[in-house]
């Protein structure tokens, strides 16, 4: 691939987003980082099981692009921690082969924009072939790596592809936000036989979270498939995955200081299976709804959830039309200030929420 | 391939390689091959000759050890001697050189010869029958017998077979019956696949057969991937062999896997049906330069030219790399001449790209099959009384199972459904308890009796 991101890039990124994310989490007692939680997480289960094992660009001696697999190489050498030559489709079949020969691979592409040269075998192999084998052959398998904007690295290097692959049947697809989802998602999809695509935020990697005991133990697993509510609230439901999470989070907080409604934040954690279940209870306490994604917004997430929505009873419960708050409808400008503007912010959404309330605000705030 | 100073040493080096490939251990084979690398020094052909600085001073960077000149010379297909095409038959199925007649007895000749001539008439009933509009689709195997059995014929049923899509003799041979692939072929109840893909993308798990993949060239770093974990199980005594065409070698996945299988140092063997077409496009515009095979030693494989027409050939060479890539993990690149004569599928029409004549001469002189018979008929265990017996037999067991194949009911509707997950999601289930109510409730519209049922 053309371009990869130098560690002096990397180590400005990691600056950059420790300046623009709020951090008052990590105040906590243990706060532990998404990329350390990850890097747990691919220890605990390569540990558990000699079976698995890392494949990728730079993942070995280098500790991988974005360091999330740092420690590993001296820990479990070269028979399972490989670097590969710059292959995309090369290590990616790979990866496949060894998961049809019972091994279980963790593919790491260095960002998800270059699993398109390997998308041949994600979606007519691994997603595939479980059904095209008359369901003798599973194949169990991670994908991961950094999906989404990242910053200053323009149009090749910033783009989310959660609704590409969610699009796919056989293919589960998880975005975790948190340093506790990182974990465990990422543990989940390794135990899991299906193919798993793992999208995480590059941005968010060097974000710390506080992390409970429990979810500190080796035994510690998240359920493929379940949101999580992130924040409680009555007056309009914000669906989101990955950094929107954290996008959505800030917004709901302005929102209760400024102008006191309460929105509550779902978190979905998995893109597919969705967890719809969770959004419908939302709906019918809030009666409002909005998506935040990255992603472009034909086809999205947010597309997705709104289909959904209109073809169930929820439809019934909603007091006005869904807004879908989504990256900008153009490949990643590069320069600063467009770039701060393609993607959806705090305030977008804080627009959104007043605009889909309308002329309930002023109830709301008489309550 | 590593480039070297002076056309002797390029010689005697390409010499080394050679005998190295084909391992060279009778004594008559060795004076054979010397005498004509003494005929192959004394030639007159330009060699590329680079005048050598600094003594022969070998330069040493990461990238390359290599010695410095200071004559510039640019090295093409032409610097090199083509790589030779193994064989061990004639065309009359007269074995050329004794020791290299493999150690085979009469019933498992036999059986490769009674294989191929069931493939042969498997492919043109079922070619027919997709003719008749009984199939969507079928693909030919003609002229490429010799590649299916050879190699098959020199494998362990442990080994892991990653296949393209003109590889049905191989699936033959491995026990998979011709009830099998021609239920496969009518996407039948009783499909293995469970009536899913289309006709001719078998596969089989029990046989170690991968499930064919359309999308060309997706197999080889596949099967590359599947021998580096069969590399970590102690004492491993299997390999993966990966097959693919001229036109697959062309993708970016055959380089990926020639690359990977070398550095990753993997029990593969690569083998390539180089039968000279990729639908229409003749190997002449596919590729310059020596071949598939030419790429081998370039990316560091053990890499050996055969004659895909030669059975015999085609079994030695796999059986040598057999040996060699278990018991080294190193991967083997092998290529199989052939002529591709059939179309490349019911979707193609070859008479407007090539000359009767052309196919012909492949079809008489070339037969794969005609030479094996010529030599089973010298060694005494095979004549005219039983070919036609065979023949018949042969015919009679496709035409009575295409008839079964055809009576017998599509699967279950359920199987659509099951297996996109390992556990079906609930939103699966749902949408099949409705289906299974919307059925109930308005049998009539549908074809059900077509199907099995519950």
């Amino acid at each position: 691939m053309a371009l990869k991101s130098s560690p002096a890039v990397l180590g400005m990124l990691t600056r950059l987003s420790r300046r623009s994310f709020a951090t008052s989490k990590a105040l906590a007692s243990k706060p532990v980082t998404v990329r350390d939680a990850l890097n747990q997480a691919i220890d605990e289960e390569m540990e558990r099981d000699e079976k698995v094992f890392v494949l990728g660009e730079e993942v070995a001696q280098y500790d991988g692009a974005y360091k999330v697999t740092r420690g590993l190489w001296k820990k479990y050498g070269d028979k399972r921690v490989i670097d590969t030559p710059i292959t995309e489709a090369g290590f990616a079949g790979i990866a496949v082969g060894a998961a049809f020969a019972g091994l279980k691979p963790i593919c790491e592409f260095m960002t998800f924009n270059f699993s398109m040269q390997a998308i041949d075998h994600i979606i007519n192999s691994a997603a595939k072939t479980f059904y095209m084998s008359a369901g003798t052959v599973p194949v169990p398998i991670v994908f991961r790596g950094p999906n989404g904007a990242a910053s200053g690295v323009a149009a090749q290097h910033s783009q989310c592809f959660g609704a590409w692959y969610s699009h796919c049947p056989g293919l589960k697809v998880l975005m975790p936000y948190s340093a506790e989802d990182a974990k465990g998602l990422l543990k989940a999809a390794i135990r899991d036989p299906d193919p798993v695509v793992m999208l995480e935020d590059e941005i968010m990697y060097g974000i710390p979270f506080p992390m409970s005991d429990e979810a500190q133990s080796k035994d510690f697993v998240l359920p493929i498939g379940k949101a999580k509510v992130e924040r409680e609230g009555r007056h309009i439901t914000l669906v989101c995955a990955g950094r929107g999470t954290d996008t959505a989070l800030k917004a709901a907080e302005q929102l209760a200081g400024s102008k006191g409604i309460e929105c509550e934040v779902v978190n979905l954690r998995t893109i597919r299976p969705m967890d719809f279940d969770t959004i419908a209870r939302s709906i019918a306490k809030t009666h409002h709804l909005i998506t935040v994604e990255q992603g472009w917004p034909q086809s999205g997430i947010g597309a997705e959830i709104c289909a959904r929505v209109m073809e169930s009873p929820s439809f019934f419960e909603l007091d006005a039309p869904v807004w879908r708050v989504c990256g900008a409808d153009v490949p990643m400008p590069y320069a600063r200030t467009l770039e701060a503007h393609a993607v959806p912010g705090p305030a977008d959404v804080v627009d959104a929420v007043t605009s889909v309330l309308g002329n309930k605000i002023s109830a709301v705030q008489a309550q | 391939m590593a480039l070297k100073t002076g056309a002797s040493f390029v010689k005697l080096n390409a010499f080394r390689r050679a005998a190295r490939a084909i391992d060279v251990k009778s004594s008559d084979v060795r004076k054979r091959s010397i005498t004509n690398i003494v005929k192959w020094l004394l030639s007159t052909r330009t060699r590329p000759e680079t005048a050598q600085n600094g003594g022969g001073k070998i330069a040493k960077f990461p990238g390359a050890r290599a010695p410095y000149v200071s004559e510039m010379k640019f090295f093409n297909e032409t610097s090199y001697e083509p790589i030779p095409i193994y064989r061990v038959m004639d065309n009359n199925g007269q074995i050329i050189d004794k020791n290299e007649e493999p150690n085979l007895d009469k019933a498992t000749l036999i059986n490769m010869y009674k294989t191929m001539v069931q493939l042969s008439h498997m492919d043109k009933i079922l070619y027919e029958s997709q003719r008749q509009g009984r199939i969507s689709f079928y693909m030919t195997n003609y002229g490429e017998e010799g590649i299916h059995i050879g190699s098959a014929s020199a494998l362990s049923p442990k080994d892991l077979v990653f296949s393209q899509y003109r590889e049905v003799g191989v699936f033959l041979y491995r026990g998979m019956t011709v009830t099998e692939l021609v239920n496969q072929c009518y996407g039948n109840c009783e499909d293995p696949g469970k009536g899913r893909q289309m006709p001719v993308h078998y596969g089989s798990k029990h046989h170690n057969m991968v499930t064919i993949s359309s999308p060309l060239g997706t197999q080889m770093p596949q099967a590359v991937g599947a021998a580096y974990a069969y590399k970590r199980v102690p004492n491993n005594d299997r390999c993966v062999i990966c097959y693919f065409g001229d036109g697959a070698a062309s993708e970016g996945d055959a380089h990926a896997a020639f690359n990977f299988a070398a550095t990753l140092d993997c029990p593969v063997i690569m083998l390539c049906r180089n039968n000279g077409y990729a639908i229409s496009t003749p190997t002449s515009e596919q590729y310059r330069g020596d071949g598939i095979a030419s790429r081998g030693p370039a990316l560091g494989l053990h890499t050996l030219r055969v004659d895909g027409t030669d059975t015999l050939a085609v079994h030695n060479a796999v059986k040598r790399a057999r040996d060699f890539t278990v018991a080294n993990n190193k991967p083997v690149l092998i290529e199989a001449m052939a002529y591709r004569v059939g179309h490349h599928s019911t979707s193609d029409d070859s008479s407007a790209y090539r000359s009767v004549e052309e196919i012909q001469k492949w079809t008489k002189d070339e037969s794969p099959l005609q030479k094996f018979k010529l030599y089973l008929e010298h060694k005494g265990y095979w004549d005219a009384e039983t070919e036609k017996a065979w023949s018949k037999e042969a015919r009679d067991t496709v035409v009575r199972t295409m008839q079964e194949a055809e009576k017998k009911k599509k699967p279950n509707w359920k199987e659509m459904l099951e297996d996109v997950y390992y556990e079906m999601p609930p939103r699966l289930q749902k949408q099949m308890k409705q289906m299974e109510e919307h059925l109930k409730k308005y049998p009539e519209h549908y074809p059900l009796n077509q199907h099995e049922s519950d």
